[in-house]
């Protein structure tokens, strides 16, 4: 009888667990709380199937073990109970995925309003572009990237010379204001991922992909890449910072847009400001000449 | 409900087909090497896996020892410890569960429980074991060679798997890929006769709605198999072309560490499709032969029919077709089209409604039981508790929009580790504690197998229960060192310790466990031919272990299906499938 009673212990135990142990989800700190209410509502759901069924399990190795007096049932099936079964079983699957695919709906519709940022990942750093002025990106290849021109923006593109271009620094961002999160990978794949905006997505090399939030509450977060990435993957880190208007347009004032590092680059002709990454000593990546 | 398939004996064909004269092995060799007997190649199959299996378990000690107690030691670096990821994740899903649920039990328990005296091809059944054999040898060379094994994660996801800054990147991937390719072409010639001998060496009267469980979930996880590894093999076939001929077909324009590379116009996201087409169904493959044989365990050591036969047979065949249209499931963050999400989020759930019917009826199968609580019937038990488990965080991935901010995190890990790890290991044991007596006559000794079972079913769940946590906590997985971070606070660090210590304890109990393996050989209790009394072919051949051609000079006939337990009216409280409906009572 001991494994009734140890079934009934991890079943609780693992409820206490869950309610008592400090680790949980960080505060949220964008406008995803719809997600964090499909995980509650998986937990309930799911939470409650997984304790009964235990508790049942467990009632039924006490109840019926062994006794050399006894005879098991023979009840080869009971379609009746089955049916009922799979039809509750399908309307929890229901009430798990009809409120999943509205949110999901909702992730994948940008907002009129939201602003564009790109994203550019590399082994193993992280880059960031805003449309500048204009208020339109100007295009990009892998093709074109060299030491003076480290994103890979068309010099031809009239709408590329005012981006402002982010080279492995901070990125700012204001509060409340949407952002669609625009993704390039000049190498492999990364994975964009800031545990307090619960959205994330990868970056993808050959293509661009995108999500997007809006951001709710000040403050500075971790970025970290969620996609395996090298042997580089965990150092690939950034800081994001949410922050007011006003001081966000006084950081954009400071940032050199891509017209400006061009004739920087002619200006510093020689001193290759190319960006080499490497492995030093111990086997951990580092910039070598940035 | 005429055809219902329990009401005990009814119409048998008459023999139609003459018994097929077995090839004979002449020499030591032929009967113990180079040996066509199924049983032989699964006792081969089996022991190369469960070798390779303990490598695989050491790499995660190494992976734990770094997670749990980070720079403290000097011999592991970002490098192994990306390669020992890689290879034991892969060695896992492929070179021990595939290998040892198909080539091992079912290679043993096909023939036997369909009542036919081998498999139909027995010279490819051979050949399938010895490319086996070489594919594991050819994965294990890749640690020794220049630059070591691959470090690319067991999904092998291009461009970085075949680029300079992941390890193994000259041979590793290399070796990694051809062992794959020849592990593919040993599966085909295996897959294929374990179809064939279910399809058309089945003993008289046993109809398909007669076979055991434990058959149904081979037969169609490697159905499955034959249909899914072709995706792997050109995926495969693909990326070597790619790293030794420079081909992009999963290669774009590529600048790497400041240098562009020669590629172009390739999508790595065509590789991810290839991949998970073969790697969902690879989920089921492990499950549903695990699933058809905890359903066998838990019927025969609770003297009860399994509930709902039929719905189980269904409810397998099922799942296998399904699980054909999940695949993306493993790609909802990955850039394909996003609204890919919506049809795969509903097939994925869709396909917890067979799955959740199973539990039910494993559970109902307990329920009105006369339940003996013994070594197999405890790892069933364990089984239950960690597939619901597994299945259900299941529920929190495969739903699109839950799994954004999990993806990629501990959770995963935790998800996947449970539900294809823990929860068909422990029914790799039960089957092992039930089924050794009638592969050597012995009992193995219960006392290390009652310590067996406790420190690996309660050390398992300390493991993984807590590592979900992690997850949601947004630690993401397949960090050499997580360092400092804002949101992460030092108690993860304890945890993550506690995980490791857990870890080891559990590896460690392992040894217990081969130790009884080869103890009860020649010291365990003597078994009889059916000691569980069960009702089932392999428990009634003649000699124990049965010997070359599985049964007497003639092949047993099947009167009725494998669950007549507890019959009312009958002598006893199991009618062998080879009893005729007269004798019964």
């Amino acid at each position: 009888m001991i494994i009734a009673v140890v079934l009934i212990l991890l079943t609780v135990g693992s409820v206490l667990f869950h309610l008592m142990s400090p680790w949980w989800a960080t505060p949220i700190a964008s406008n995803w709380g719809d997600i964090d209410l499909t995980i509650d509502i998986t937990f309930w759901i799911t939470g409650t199937v997984y304790v009964a069924v235990l508790f049942f399990v467990a009632y039924c190795l006490w109840r019926y073990r062994y006794d050399p007096k006894k005879q098991a049932d023979y009840e080869p099936e009971n379609s009746k109970l089955e049916w009922w079964l799979t039809g509750l079983t399908a309307v929890g699957v229901a009430a798990l995925l009809i409120p999943g695919l509205f949110v999901w709906n909702q992730y994948v519709t940008v907002p009129d309003d939201a602003v564009d940022i790109e994203v550019v990942g590399q082994q193993w750093a992280w880059s960031y572009r805003t449309p500048g002025a204009d208020g339109v990106m100007g295009t990009s290849d892998a093709r074109l990237v060299d030491g003076d021109n480290p994103f890979g923006l068309d010099p031809d593109d009239p709408n590329g010379q005012d981006d402002i271009l982010v080279a492995f620094d901070d990125l700012h961002l204001p509060i409340g204001q949407p952002v669609r999160v625009l993704l390039r990978s000049l190498d492999v794949l990364h994975d964009f991922y800031v545990p307090q905006f619960r959205a994330k997505m990868d970056l993808v090399p050959g293509m661009v992909t995108f999500f997007w939030f809006t951001p709710t509450a000040a403050g500075t977060y971790d970025i970290l890449c969620a996609e395996l990435c090298g042997e580089g993957h965990h150092i690939m880190r950034g800081l994001v910072v949410i922050e007011e208007e006003s001081d966000y347009q006084a950081w954009l004032e400071e940032q050199s847009t891509f017209a400006e590092q061009i004739a920087e680059a002619k200006y510093d002709a020689g001193d290759s400001k190319k960006l080499v990454m490497g492995v030093d000593e111990n086997s951990r990546p580092v910039k070598l000449n940035n | 409900m005429a055809d219902v398939p329990h009401t005990g004996a009814d119409f048998v064909a008459p023999a139609e087909v003459e018994d097929v004269e077995l090839y004979h092995a002449k020499s030591w060799i032929t009967k113990y090497v180079f040996c066509q007997d199924a049983k032989v190649i699964a006792i081969q199959y089996a022991i190369t896996a469960t070798a390779i299996g303990l490598v695989a378990l050491v790499l995660s000690w190494i992976m734990r020892l770094q997670l749990g107690f980070p720079d403290t030691f000097d011999f592991i670096d970002a490098t192994d410890y990306y390669q020992y990821i890689t290879m034991h994740g892969m060695i896992m899903v492929i070179y021990l569960l595939t290998a040892l649920f198909l080539g091992g039990f079912g290679n043993y328990l096909i023939p036997l429980m369909v009542g036919a005296r081998d498999m139909v091809f027995p010279y490819a059944n051979m050949l399938s074991y010895w490319i086996y054999l070489l594919a594991v040898l050819v994965l294990t060379s890749s640690f020794f060679v220049p630059g070591g094994a691959t470090g690319a994660g067991w999904t092998l996801y291009p461009p970085q798997a075949i680029l300079s800054g992941t390890p193994g990147q000259e041979w590793g991937i290399v070796l990694m890929l051809v062992s794959l390719i020849l592990f593919i072409i040993g599966f085909t010639m295996g897959g294929l006769n374990y179809v064939v001998t279910v399809l058309q060496g089945r003993t008289r009267g046993m109809t398909l709605m007669r076979l055991p469980l434990t058959i149904w979930g081979i037969f169609v996880a490697t159905i499955l198999a034959l249909l899914a590894f072709p995706a792997l093999l050109v995926g495969a076939v693909m990326m070597l072309f790619d790293r030794l001929l420079e081909t992009s077909f999963f290669m774009p324009s590529i600048v790497e560490f400041g240098e562009q590379l020669s590629y172009g116009g390739g999508s790595p996201i065509l590789f991810q499709h290839l991949f998970w087409f073969f790697g969902h169904p690879e989920v089921y493959i492990v499950a549903l032969p695990a699933f058809g044989i905890v359903s066998d365990l838990l019927s025969v050591h609770a003297r009860k029919n399994i509930f709902g036969y039929r719905m189980m047979v269904w409810a397998i065949v099922a799942i296998g077709g399904l699980s054909f249209v999940v695949w993306a499931h493993h790609m909802y963050v990955s850039g394909m089209n996003p609204y890919f999400g919506f049809f795969f989020a509903t097939t994925t759930l869709i396909i917890a409604i067979p799955t959740a019917l199973k539990v039910y009826n494993w559970v109902l199968t307990l329920w009105r039981g006369n339940i003996h609580l013994t070594i197999p019937m405890l790892f069933a038990i364990g089984f239950i508790v960690t597939f619901l488990n597994g299945g259900i965080t299941g529920l929190f991935l495969g739903n699109v929009v839950v799994d954004v901010p999990l993806s990629d995190t501990m959770f995963v890990v935790a998800h996947f580790h449970m539900v294809m790890g823990v929860a068909p290991i422990l029914v790799v044991f039960g089957a092992i504690y039930h089924w050794y007596p009638k592969m050597t006559g012995r009992l193995l000794n219960n006392g290390m197998g009652h310590f067996h079972f406790w420190v690996t079913f309660l050390g398992a769940y300390l493991i993984y229960f807590p590592m979900h946590y992690l997850g949601f906590l947004g630690v993401p997985r397949r960090y050499f060192t997580i360092d400092d971070t804002s949101f992460i606070p030092d108690s993860a660090e304890s945890l993550n310790a506690f995980i490791t210590v857990a870890a080891l304890i559990v590896g460690f109990a392992q040894i217990v466990f081969l130790f009884n393996l080869v103890w009860s050989l020649k010291k365990g209790k003597e078994s009889g031919p059916n000691p569980w009394d069960a009702t089932t072919l392999e428990w009634q051949t003649e000699t124990t272990p049965p010997g070359h051609g599985n049964f007497g000079p003639n092949l047993p006939v099947v009167y009725r299906w494998a669950y007549d337990y507890s019959v009312p009216g009958a002598k006893e409280d199991f009618i062998p499938q080879n009893v005729p409906s007269g004798q019964s009572g």
